[in-house]
């Protein structure tokens, strides 16, 4: 029996799907960047991924928190899909990141405040997902204390930007979108939501499968 | 006196002369790199490094990611689903 959220996946994805389809045209009409050109255009994959990233570590955070403090496993399951979604988008943010940086910095990669710490929590969370796959038992509560570790750092990620001059763009930058750019962005962070929540979904359900399959088995031996 | 001055000038003049030239030899010479230094400012259009193979870069790879995520998630789910029906059959033909 499937669930209504399992049942919203294939709609989720395939909304998603579309919207990624059609983002190559949704960005070209978004103005140029005055002084960026181009490269700019990266920011519309970019900022989606970080922000989702951010609200990803959050989400496993906060279910991991819960974790340590009731033991449900629902609280589990959802804290190891959001840890996994934020390997992945860290992955995007830390790859497109240098991308962009090449051409409107001249340089691949600097060790600043915001980048730098991106990429400690996206460390952080690779330790999550291992410390899951190769920990064997009893590592749910070793993971889920990394897990509220990686939410900490959350905030100083979010104000590395203001409270240390760097090369990075600052927080401003979003709010201050220009109408062109703002909807474009708009587009791209929606088409980035549902298949967030879709993997998510996913993830929880291959979670709550893999503890049903271990109860199996331990009746089968019983 | 004066004759004394201009013969220790004189003397001493090619030793002076030797050691501007070594100076300005020095000084010209950039000093040795110990470190890189990162840009600060829009210096960065000084390669003029074309952007469309970057934002192409950037784009394949989100998909290739999203899609790997989503194609890998799937294989494991099915996997663990078939496992799990297995199970739940070799139990259920148990207790008959």
């Amino acid at each position: 029996m499937r669930s209504t959220a399992t049942r919203l996946v294939p709609i989720l994805l395939g909304l998603s799907a579309v919207m990624f389809a059609a983002a190559p045209y949704v960005i070209d009409t978004a103005p140029y960047e005055a002084t960026m050109g181009l490269v700019q255009r990266i920011f519309y994959f970019h900022f989606p991924a970080a922000m989702l990233m951010l609200v990803a570590s959050v989400v496993c955070g906060v279910a991991s928190a819960l974790y340590l403090w009731r033991r449900r496993p629902g609280a589990d399951h959802v804290a190891v899909a959001a840890a996994e979604l934020a390997v992945v988008l860290g992955a995007i943010v830390l790859v497109t990141g240098p991308l962009w940086a090449r051409k409107s910095w001249n340089v691949w990669w600097v060790w600043e405040a915001r980048i730098t710490s991106t990429f400690v929590m996206w460390m952080v969370f690779n330790a999550y997902v291992l410390l899951r796959r190769f920990g064997g038992v009893g590592s749910e509560v070793l993971s889920a204390a990394v897990g509220v570790f990686g939410m900490a750092l959350v905030p100083f990620i979010y104000w590395s930007v203001n409270m240390w001059r760097t090369l990075h763009p600052l927080t401003t930058v979003v709010p201050k979108l220009p109408v062109d750019m703002g909807r474009v962005l708009l587009w791209c962070v929606i088409a980035f939501l549902f298949w967030c929540l879709a993997l998510l979904i996913l993830r929880v359900r291959l979670e709550s499968a893999r503890r049903e399959l271990d109860e199996a088995y331990l009746m089968v031996e019983d | 006196m004066l004759d004394r001055l201009l013969v220790i000038m004189r003397r001493i003049a090619p030793a002076v002369l030797i050691l501007l030239a070594v100076t300005t030899i020095v000084a010209a010479q950039s000093p040795a790199q110990d470190g890189f230094v990162p840009v600060t400012g829009n210096e960065a259009d000084v390669e003029k490094l074309p952007a469309a193979p970057l934002v192409f870069a950037a784009y394949a790879f989100v998909w290739v990611a999203m899609i790997g995520y989503v194609f890998s998630l799937w294989r494991r789910l099915v996997r663990v689903e078939r496992e799990l029906t297995d199970v739940t059959a070799r139990l259920e033909a148990r207790r008959r």
